[in-house]
Formats: structure tokens, sequence, C-alpha cells
């Protein structure tokens, strides 16, 4: 059960994640990101990381994709306008070399990284808010920290470049 | 056998509360369009059926049998897309939502429950959140000036008035220490002094008042309606939608509706536990039906109210039959347990649904300076105020 939850909607973040960049036009593009973050936000679920998954279509699917999707119809973007001609022959070719070049990383990537057990879906129990919570404000309090000094810093440079506009 | 069994549970379940939710749904068009009419000193929908009551079925079979029009100049599949994901992520969120406590019927122990997720509410958040696309893309994908703007200040309002909601959510959050529905409500089970409800809204007052006025904003409603609104915008996003997919949309507002309103009953009015103490609050439902149902008998007897003649006494007998019904109950634990919760539930959400229909009837719509102004500078501080203060209080008395 488990097994098929997980092909489907890991199938699911592929095809979006591939449909994110073949697609022209900027919503369908942003669209398909949103897919992406939806399916991941079900694997983590899976996993066992309820409030990451929760955390996950708040922040990114719900806040940012949001902000992302206004600027563009503020925009009024159009679709992307392909104006090279990519010969037949470049286009085989390249999808042999994409193909070898994604074997060369996957075969590094085994390589490198040490053998560890299998992920095993419902092994993992410390996925709460609360588990979270407390791992934030102890063993990570000084990453959190900074990264909302950072944040604000952020915050305070959007203000400042706007404030100049006007 | 067992899974089976959990299975057919909630099958039934499930089939019950989507019966249950889109015939509320039909019938809330209804009320609010009576309510509405007496208060424009109308008499509202009145043809189709005693008082315009089978005016929901004429409406959904006027709305199925009309032409669906694809104009030409959209983008078709977004166009299509768009009603899709509004019904469908505003009629998701009613799954998490607890309706009464746990029962025991014959050999199955359930909750009134479709399911309990421990992030129920981070649940109801993340889908309202991801929400506002059905109604952004319904904008864009209509390729029309006025649906455009219509999608872009729905995705905007949303954006900023999602903060102080999720801001008036986190307080309780705190005092109960607690994401799940179910816990919050146990934890505001129980009175202060003996009778003193302890439900979120005493303590949290000002939370109570953030989320319903951001609540109002999330939903589209009047005085937020911005997105729609018909003196400037022709109809906003759904001008180009006609149909089925029209309809779609006027289904997700109301589904939204009803799912703000049983959120902020289940966080802060106590869900159902009843505001007086045991032995009182058993009878209040009795009494409350069978003096609504004396009352229609009284005025469709009288003389005076001709045209009455047959509704009144009509649903009077009604009432008086819930009244006896909520009497019999005493003698059946099981459904007294199912009748009280339900009533006190529907009692309190109803109530937040007229103030909805209430507010859609007084009060003039904001100009959208004045929509942003409101969000940012008032409501986002406020519910900050609120949610540090909690947090010292609960920082302060706890252990």
């Amino acid at each position: 059960m488990t097994a098929l939850i997980f092909i489907i909607f890991a199938g699911i973040a592929v095809f979006c994640g591939i449909s994110l960049v073949a697609q022209t036009h900027p919503i369908a593009s942003a669209l398909s990101l949103i897919g992406v973050m939806g399916s991941l936000a079900v694997l983590y679920l899976q996993l066992g990381g309820e409030f990451i998954a929760m955390a996950q279509l708040i922040v990114y699917a719900g806040a940012i994709m949001v902000l992302f999707i206004f600027v563009i119809m503020l925009l009024n973007a159009g679709a992307e306008a392909s104006s090279r001609q990519i010969s037949i022959f470049a286009r085989y070719l390249g999808i042999l070399l994409l193909a070898a070049f994604l074997g060369l990383i996957s075969f590094i990537i085994q390589a490198t990284l040490p053998k560890t057990e299998g992920v095993v879906f419902g092994a993992f129990q410390g996925g709460t808010a609360a588990n979270f919570g407390r791992r934030l404000f102890t063993a990570y309090l000084l990453p959190f920290e900074v990264t909302s000094v950072l944040i604000l810093i952020a915050i305070l440079g959007a203000i400042v470049l706007a404030r100049r506009e006007v | 056998m067992d899974l089976l069994n959990f299975f057919t549970i909630s099958l039934i379940k499930a089939a019950l509360i989507a019966f249950i939710l889109l015939t509320t749904l039909a019938y809330l068009q209804w009320i609010e369009r009576k309510v509405i009419g007496h208060i424009q000193l109308r008499v509202g929908p009145y043809r189709v059926g005693p008082h315009g009551l089978l005016q929901p079925l004429a409406d959904v079979v006027k709305l199925i049998t009309k032409e669906g029009v694809m104009p030409s100049h959209v983008n078709k599949f977004f166009y299509l897309l768009a009603p899709f994901i509004a019904v469908v992520l505003a009629l998701i969120s009613i799954s998490v939502i607890p309706f009464g406590p746990q029962i025991t019927i014959g050999p199955v122990t359930t909750w009134m429950q479709l399911t309990d997720l421990n992030i129920g509410i981070l649940f109801v958040l993340a889908i309202s959140s991801v929400g506002v696309y059905g109604v952004a893309l319904g904008g864009w994908a209509s390729n029309n000036k006025y649906s455009l703007l219509g999608g872009l200040r729905s995705s905007a309002q949303m954006i900023s008035y999602e903060l102080p909601l999720a801001l008036a959510i986190a307080a309780p959050l705190l005092l109960a220490n607690t994401l799940s529905f179910r816990e919050m409500v146990n934890y505001q089970s129980g009175y202060w002094l003996g009778f003193i409800p302890r439900w979120n809204v005493i303590p949290e007052i000002v939370g109570f008042s953030v989320f319903l006025i951001a609540g109002f904003a999330e939903t589209n409603r009047v005085p937020f309606d911005l997105p729609e609104a018909e003196n400037e915008l022709v109809a906003g996003f759904h001008t180009e939608y006609s149909s089925m997919s029209f309809a779609a949309f006027f289904m997700a507002e109301y589904a939204n509706m009803v799912t703000v309103t049983a959120v902020a009953t289940l966080l802060f009015l106590g869900g159902w536990q009843p505001p007086f103490p045991e032995p009182y609050s058993d009878v209040i439902p009795i009494l409350v039906f069978a003096f609504g149902g004396l009352i229609a008998i009284f005025h469709g007897l009288h003389p005076a109210r001709r045209m009455d003649k047959f509704t009144l006494p009509a649903t009077g007998l009604v009432f008086l039959g819930i009244a006896a019904l909520f009497g019999v109950s005493f003698f059946v634990p099981v459904l007294k347990t199912i009748l009280m919760a339900l009533f006190w539930f529907c009692g309190k959400v109803g109530i937040l649904l007229f103030l909805f229909i209430w507010v859609r009837g007084t009060l003039p719509r904001f100009r959208y300076d004045q929509l942003m102004r409101f969000a940012w500078i008032v409501l986002f501080p406020l519910a900050i105020v609120n949610l540090l203060a909690t947090g010292l209080v609960v920082a302060l008395t706890s252990k």
C-alpha cells in the first residue's frame, strides 16, 4: 500500500518536474512546480514528517507560489518565444548525452554515498509539531535565530529598495 | 476483516457527510437569500414550493441544464481546471472537522468525524491557502481584464489576510497545546466557577475577532468581496463562467464559509460542548424546539395570517416532533450523545453563518486600499500582540 502511494506520488513529482522545464508558458510552469511541491508533501507525510508536509504546503504552495503567480499575472507574461531553430541532429544527440550524464551522476552518487539501510515507511515517528519545535529551539537554536535575522535583513532590504522607487 | 470493517464505516461516514454537506450548501443559499430579503424588506424567494423552499432544487436544475459557454479567447485547459480546483479544495477540508464525540452503535465504536489528523488544524490552513489558485487561475485564464483584476485582487487579499488568520489560530493552539481538533475540543470542556464554559473565546476574544474578520476576507464575502465587486468588475473572476463551472465557484464560496465557521466553532466556541453544565444543557434543545413549534402553530392558526394556514402549523408540528425526539433520546444514551453534540455544534455554526449573512446584508464594501491597509496596519499587529500576550501568559502559568 505504502509502496503504491510512493510510486504514484513520486511519479507525479517527476512528471510535474519535467513539465516545469518543458512548458513554455510561465503560469503552466508555476503550476507544475506546485504539483511537485504537493506530491513532495505527500512523500514527507509518508516518511512521518507530518509537520514538514503541512509546512511545505502552507509556505511553498500556499504563500510563495501564490506570489509567483501573482507577479506572472500582474506582468501578464506570455508564452516564451523560441527563436532558435534546433536541428534534429542536435536534438537526438542531446537526448543521448542527457542519458549519459544522468547515468554518470547516479553512478557517482552510488559510489560516494555511504551505504545506509533502506528507508522504511512508518519507521520514523519524531515528525510531530511538538518534536519539531523542541529540536528547533534546543539543538538548532543558533541556525534558527540566524535565519530569522537573515529574513529580517531581506525584509529591510526590500523596503529600502521599494522606498527609493516611490 | 478489520480493514474491511474500517473501509465500510469510512465509506458510510463519507457518504453521510458528503450528502449532508451538499444539502447544507444548497439550503444555505436559500437561507441567505431569505435573510437578505427580509433585511431589505423583501420576501426573498417565494414562488417555488412553500416559502420558496424548493428554490435550491430549481437552481440546481437550471444550472445543470444551462449551456456551458466556452469563450473563444480563453486558455482552455486552465479555464476548465480553475473551478475544479476551487470546489475540490473547498470540499476537502470538511474531512477533518469533528462534529461530535466518540459514539458506540451496537458493535461499532467510531468518532463523529471522517478522519482525525493530529495536525488537522494545519491541514485546514494548508488547504485553504492552496484554495486561492482556483480563483486566481479562473481570473487569469478567462483572458478578460475584469476577470484578471478579480484574480489579482483575490490573490493579494488572500496572502494578506492569511497572516492574521494563522496568527489568530496560533493563540488557542498555544493554550491547548495541540494541533488536533478533537483534543482542542476536549481541552475546552468543563466550566470555570461551575457555570462559565471554558471556551477559548473568553481568554481569546481578540483572537476570535481577528479570526472572524480574516475569515470574511478569506471566503471573499462582503465587506471584503473585492474580487467580485460588481460595480467595478462586472462579476470579477467568474465573469466568463456559466452553467456548472459557475456553480462550482458558487459552491466553493459557500463550502469555504461552512469550513471557516466550523473551524471558528471548534477552536474558539468549544465545538460540541454545551454552554451550560450537564443537566441544564440537556433540556435546552427540547425547550427551544417546543417553544419554536408552539409559536409557529399559534401564528399559523391566527386568522390574520391566511397565507400561512398550512405552512406554519406544519413547521410547528415538525419542530414539536424534533422536541419529542430529543425527549425520547433521554432513554437512548447513544441517540442522546449524537443529538446533543449535533445540536450544539450545528447551533454554533448556524449562528456564525447567520452572522456572515447578516454582515452581507448590512455592511458596505471596503475600498481596495482600505482593505489592504486594514489587513496590514490593524489586523496583523493586533494578531501579533494577541499571540505574544497569550504566549507570555502560557509561559508564566505553565509548570
